[in-house]
């Protein structure tokens, strides 16, 4: 049914400006702006990690993932099970943990879903994430619907991240090595093995390709990053609660990515950063007389997902790639 | 657990069950025919659920406020089929998923805008509100058997619809080869339509009906819309036969799981999903 996008893979020279550009904002940052906003920029690329993870999937594989804040959120709950009450965790044991964790679940979970296709995948993502979600939303163990507190960042040694700064920076390095990562992932044969998936799977199993375990290894790799996130998410805000595995989530990273372009794990950053931008806006708008515009953000953010599902299916880098030009979108050739 | 209670909760379970077939129903025929994915479909068994709250206040009937509220929801979803599904029927499911969870924020603040953010109980019927007395203390509402009795007609009607009737001819022969279809001088906007307002229709009398029991508060939708999901992954996309049976099947398993096993109650429909996935991946009854 739903047919084969051709996406842009390799970044035109203006968008490869408008990232370099706007990796040097995001180091200057903690120089010019205010705490408040350092710890929004913190989030923002926390959630940057996770939409890569999930653009993997979505845009290189062509996988949409409803589930995907299923793995985020398992991260984050691993480390604040195992980080005491009254001393930090060493990073270096509890990062594996909480990564393998995540990763774990996805095999898993991955081993059942990746077997079916198309709109199957995303209701049954969509499902096993809901299940997870209940696990712990049902279990006082598990800290149920409230959550669990954690009173310590992980202990790194001479990183220092209980200080602010430190763990914007450790944050930063994390996006660009993730970045790096996976823009190497997706011209690896691997990740080429992925794209031909995305564009014809029939074609790639006639070829001799393994679909199902290149897809298992996608989605377990995609379910250990967003666990990265997750475990990051979690001591960057010193609590966790059923509500970041939650469907609204998931659809929140798939909009990200879709936001920014999809494919290029570039688009997915951008997403990331614009869409929060957004909600900050879209929660604060100034009162209209009575009308409190800020509490109906959601009416502005669902208004804003359908306009651009209709007027800008690219994304944002779609949009910059078509105005300023740009030859280098490559023309995919197979897809049917 | 003796015959009474079990019968009780046999019977909650059916009613459980039924009412999932409504909404699973539509969200599958809207599937196996349009090729659309619609995350909104929760959100118009919210909206059956709010209409009839307010209705039934307005008009100070539940029945003139079922088919009024009927009526509106209707219109509403032939509304919106027509100036934004429409243009989404060839478009990538991705873009579908999108567009239906911006609508379900969009509805959710309607819903806020209009009728507030408070949780509401409406009344049963007084001609319903009898209960019929098991043994000394224990009984079954009346209301719940006329759930199941709305659903069981609504079902039957459905069968018929599609599998008696010269539209019902058009409808499966456009679910399986629309080009075709076209050619022989079928109008299948229409079918489209036709298709789009039964599943809205039936997701809000869905609505209607459950409120009295469920009472009405903001994100009813979400939920049901989960179990639905699960619903139509078991019984088979497009197959109205199987989204009966996994209905039924997940009422059962649903409620006797919340007395049998409480503490993995929210668990068990979803291992259910997945032993079915692992045995028949696209389904007990794929068509």
């Amino acid at each position: 049914m739903s047919t084969p996008q051709i996406h842009l893979e390799t970044l035109p020279r203006s968008i490869q400006l408008v990232m370099t550009l706007g990796f040097l904002a995001l180091a200057a940052f903690p120089f010019v702006g205010s705490d408040f906003y350092s710890a929004m920029v913190v989030r923002m690329m926390i959630l940057a990690i996770f939409a890569m993870s999930l653009d993997l999937l979505q845009g290189v594989t062509g996988l949409v993932s409803l589930g995907h804040a299923a793995y985020f959120g398992l991260a984050g709950y691993v480390l604040a099970f195992i980080t005491p009450q009254n001393e930090a965790i060493s990073l270096y044991t509890s990062l594996p943990l909480a990564v393998g964790g995540a990763a774990l679940a996805a095999l898993v979970i991955g081993f059942l879903v990746v077997r079916t296709h198309g709109i199957y995948f995303i209701m049954v993502t969509m499902a096993f994430a809901q299940m997870v979600f209940f696990i712990f939303f049902d279990n006082k163990a598990l800290g149920g619907s409230d959550g669990l507190f954690l009173n310590f960042r992980p202990d790194a040694g001479v990183i220092d991240l209980e200080n602010k700064q430190v763990f914007y920076y450790f944050t930063l390095g994390c996006l660009l090595a993730v970045y790096g990562f996976l823009r190497r992932l997706l011209w690896s044969p691997f990740g080429r093995a992925l794209s031909g998936i995305r564009v014809n799977e029939h074609r790639m199993r006639a070829l001799g390709f393994n679909t199902f375990s290149h897809k298992l290894a996608a989605f377990t790799l995609a379910g250990a990053l967003a666990g990265l996130a997750g475990y990051l998410w979690a001591a960057q805000s010193g609590f966790v609660n059923p509500e970041l595995m939650g469907f609204h989530m998931s659809a929140h990273a798939i909009m990200m990515v879709i936001l920014g372009g999809m494919g290029n794990f570039a688009g997915a950053i951008v997403g990331a950063l614009s869409f929060e931008y957004l909600l900050h806006i879209f929660k604060d708008l100034p009162d209209v007389g009575e009308f409190k515009t800020g509490k109906h953000w959601q009416m502005w953010m669902g208004l804003f997902i359908v306009a651009l599902i209709i007027f800008a299916p690219k994304g944002i880098l779609g949009v910059i790639s078509r105005t300023f030009g740009g030859s280098a979108e490559r023309k995919e050739s197979g897809h049917e | 657990m003796d015959f009474v209670n079990f019968l009780i909760q046999l019977l909650n379970s059916v009613q459980y069950g039924l009412l999932l077939f409504m909404l699973a129903a539509g969200l599958t025929l809207i599937f196996g025919i349009m090729g659309v994915v619609n995350l909104a479909h929760g959100s118009f068994y919210m909206l059956g659920a709010y209409l009839a709250w307010s209705l039934a206040a307005q008009l100070g009937s539940f029945t003139l406020a079922i088919v009024v509220g009927t009526a509106l929801s209707v219109g509403f979803g032939l509304l919106l089929e027509r100036l934004l599904f429409r243009y989404f029927y060839q478009r990538d499911h991705l873009d579908q998923v999108l567009l239906t969870f911006g609508l379900i924020y969009v509805f959710e603040e309607l819903r806020s805008m209009v009728w507030g953010d408070d949780v509401h109980g409406l009344p049963v019927p007084d001609l319903l509100a009898a209960s019929i007395p098991l043994t000394d203390n224990l009984s079954y509402p009346v209301y719940r058997l006329f759930m199941s009795g709305v659903c069981l007609v609504l079902a039957l009607g459905l069968y018929l619809l599609i599998s008696k009737t010269r539209l019902g001819m058009k409808i499966r022969a456009g679910a399986f080869n629309r080009e075709m279809t076209e050619s022989l001088g079928i109008n299948i906007r229409l079918i489209h339509s036709v298709v789009f307002a039964l599943g809205i229709g039936l997701a809000s009398i869905a609505g209607m009906i459950a409120a009295p029991v469920s009472s009405v508060y903001p994100n009813m939708g979400s939920q049901v819309l989960i179990m639905c999901f699960v619903v139509v992954v078991i019984g088979g996309i497009g197959s109205v036969r199987g989204a009966l049976i996994a209905a039924l099947l997940v009422g059962l398993v649903d409620t006797f799981g919340k007395v049998l096993l409480p503490q993995a109650s929210g668990m068990l429909v979803y291992v259910l999903m997945a032993a079915v996935l692992l045995y028949k991946p696209e389904g007990l009854f794929k068509q």
